[in-house]
């Protein structure tokens, strides 16, 4: 193995990280409430922003992040309890109601922000690299895996450990029964929109430093989260996480090795899985 | 979506202000009318908003007024793509009956209305690099005061090889035609010159992580020379210096990739990268000062080359007015007058327009540094009188192909 593959493999496993924090929210969201929540690129950018004029004001970094993913669950919330709610079980006036929000959202991030793209500093205890050999490891990018496998944890521990997870669970196996058993889908709704919007914010915050935030950043994102999850299986968290490192895997090693094939060989595996597997890697048959 | 279209007229406070300086109240006939074809939303926002900050700061300093004759501004958002700016030039050219035409941004979008411009004999002047609009298809409406993708490139070349003594180059730009032109020019002289170029990286448009490419550049390269466009530098620089290359191998840029208007936009990662550039925001002219003041004012932003380059675009409507006079309504000979536009005095200096439509002059060798608290591209080597066929003859320039992926060809990739 060379050095340029080591270097692709690290940075193969950051990007699944960063890509794991956008795509569970979308898994969980379109798992549960069967919403292809069209916002989600723009939930990202948003909450990038937001954190963004937040370290501005002076705030710490990983403080803004968790502002911009607040910021993010509450106007989340509020799409879906005011908005989305009406047009339950209606999938394409959903569709069309998150994509004309995503054009929304980008207009007021131009009005607001202007079309200058910004890149937030690296915050300065965590910049740098670790130089091994001939090998150069940004250490921002490796505590973003960690920060991505916590917070993977965490999501695992709600959704397996806890009651509200085991009520997420029988929401997305099975919703009419759900409701039948007297669980409140309708609020786990709300709580998993907030999540997954707020996760999304997040994700932007924590990306910004080497994504930078600019016009266009969610139509760039939202793609990858849709393979992610038709890969890993709507509703599967194990599904977004090993969907994450295998984009973050091909996406690097495709672009260096063949890059005139690299969106090739992003969706290729998307194409392969919608026709063998439709249910995806991790997902049940009939959700 | 935004409001696509505007017009705005600022009759009362021209008015106002004729009236002050006892100008005659009455003006010469109809307004001519100015189509600004630029880019509001999406990706290429950021270019064409400050290409209409540009041409209204030079029309406010102006009065509204050039030459005598009220000016009329019709501006259009073609959204960035081809079919929007066809769209835009046949609203302007058959409903607005504009005079001229200022834009559009990108070359592809150029590309698509070169012809339909001529046809309707209205002229336009150019900020897209697309290097065959003024040589190998030139277009007798079209002249281009700013750059072809490549003039900036081949003094890059030039200067990293005689000054900068490099040997062995690497290349990185967009995989798309404002890329391959500036990094075929590039590698051209410095070829002929002597050095060597070898890894040439063409990452996709969109790209969401450098890391993959950089990854690639050869460890015993001694520059890289990269060509970004849009928002994509200020990423790029930042992974550059992430993995460590920064203090390991020198960065070189193209005027975009360092546009001045993305100063605010970086931080100590693109200290001491040199770009070639055929304006430099810190530069002293006197119309210049202007410019960077106006939009200093304004619009809280710093000026770069877009909003320069529709500056100077104005400048050349007010150059052309006085040389046309009478006969500035006719496309034609407006057209004639705009090629024969030569300014003492403009935001990138002084400069003239060659046979083929494309400005004649300086191009700077900046280096980015660090003043107070902010970034400034600091101009180190001037080159004057800067053709867009370099050092080369004309005739044997057009005998060879347009610059491309493969042209010229690159032999020594290791």
């Amino acid at each position: 193995m060379s050095s340029l593959h080591l270097t692709l493999a690290v940075n193969s496993v950051a990007m699944g990280g960063l890509l794991f924090l956008l795509s569970s929210g979308f898994s969980l969201i379109f798992g549960l409430m069967r919403i292809p929540n069209l916002m989600h690129g723009s939930f990202f950018m948003l909450g990038a922003y937001i954190g963004f004029s937040m370290i501005g004001k002076g705030m710490w970094f990983w403080a803004a992040a968790i502002g911009g993913g607040i910021a993010m669950a509450l106007l989340g919330g509020l799409i879906e309890r005011l908005l989305l709610r009406r047009l339950a079980g209606q999938t394409l006036p959903q569709v069309l109601l998150t994509l004309g929000f995503s054009f929304m959202i980008a207009d007021i991030c131009l009005m607001i922000w202007t079309g200058d793209p910004f890149q937030p500093p690296t915050p300065a205890h965590l910049r740098g690299a670790w130089i091994v050999g001939d090998m150069v490891f940004p250490i921002y990018r490796l505590v973003m895996v960690l920060v991505a496998v916590v917070i993977a944890a965490l999501l695992w521990l709600l959704v397996d450990k806890t009651r509200i997870g085991a009520m997420i669970r029988a929401g997305v196996d099975d919703p009419e029964i759900a409701r039948a058993v007297g669980i409140k889908v309708s609020q786990l709704f709300t709580l998993i929109f907030c999540l997954g919007a707020g996760l999304a914010g997040f994700a932007g915050v924590i990306g910004a430093p080497f994504l930078s935030i600019y016009p266009g950043l969610d139509a760039e994102m939202l793609p990858l989260a849709l393979i992610i999850v038709i890969l890993g299986g709507s509703g599967s968290l194990l599904g977004a996480f090993v969907g994450s490192f295998i984009i973050g895997f091909l996406f690097n090693f495709g672009q260096a090795m063949f890059p005139n094939l690299a969106y090739v060989i992003l969706f290729l595996p998307m194409v392969l899985i919608l026709v063998l597997r439709p249910q995806g890697l991790f997902g049940k048959l009939g959700s | 979506m935004t409001v696509k279209r505007r017009t705005i007229l600022k009759g009362l406070g021209a008015t106002a202000g004729a009236t002050a300086l006892g100008m005659p109240a009455i003006a010469q006939g109809a307004p001519f009318k100015i189509g600004l074809m630029t880019v509001k939303t999406g990706p290429l926002a950021q270019g064409g908003i400050q290409m209409e900050q540009g041409l209204l700061t030079f029309l406010k300093e102006k009065n509204n007024t050039l030459t005598g004759r009220k000016i009329e501004l019709v501006v259009a958002d073609t959204g960035g793509n081809p079919a929007g700016a066809k769209t835009k030039a046949q609203e302007l050219i058959e409903r607005d009956k504009v005079n001229v035409i200022l834009g559009p941004l990108a070359a592809f979008e150029l590309l698509a209305i070169t012809d339909y411009v001529r046809q309707n004999k209205t002229p336009l002047i150019a900020v897209a690099a697309a290097e065959d609009v003024t040589q190998r298809s030139a277009n007798p409406f079209i002249i281009r005061p700013t750059a072809t993708s490549g003039q900036c490139s081949h003094v890059m070349g030039e200067y990293a090889t005689k000054e900068l003594k490099k040997t062995r180059a690497a290349t990185i730009s967009e995989d798309f035609a404002f890329g391959y032109e500036q990094m075929s020019a590039f590698q051209r002289v410095f070829e002929d010159n002597g050095g060597k170029v070898v890894k040439k990286l063409w990452p996709p448009l969109v790209t969401p992580d450098y890391t993959p490419f950089i990854a690639q550049i050869p460890k015993n390269a001694d520059c890289v020379f990269n060509g970004f466009a849009g928002s994509n530098p200020v990423k790029f620089m930042r992974s550059y210096a992430d993995l460590g290359l920064k203090d390991r191998i020198p960065l070189l840029a193209g005027w975009t990739a360092m546009d001045d208007a993305l100063l605010r936009s970086l931080g100590d990662e693109a200290i001491g990268v040199l770009s070639a550039a055929f304006y430099s925001a810190a530069s002293e002219f006197e119309s210049n000062k202007r410019l960077v003041a106006g939009l200093a004012k304004d619009y809280n932003v710093l000026s770069g080359g877009y909003a320069a380059g529709m500056y100077i675009g104005g400048q050349c409507v007010e150059a052309a007015l006085a040389i046309a006079g009478d006969k500035s309504n006719d496309g034609t000979a407006f057209a004639e007058a705009l090629h024969k536009v030569s300014l003492k005095d403009s935001p990138r200096g002084a400069f003239s327009v060659d046979s083929k439509g494309n400005a004649i002059g300086s191009v700077f060798i900046r280096r980015c540094e660090r003043q107070g608290k902010d970034l400034v591209n600091k101009v180190i080597k001037t080159y004057d009188n800067v053709s867009q066929f370099w050092t080369y003859k004309e005739e044997d320039f057009l005998k060879n192909p347009v610059y491309s992926r493969d042209y010229p060809p690159a032999k020594n990739l290791e």
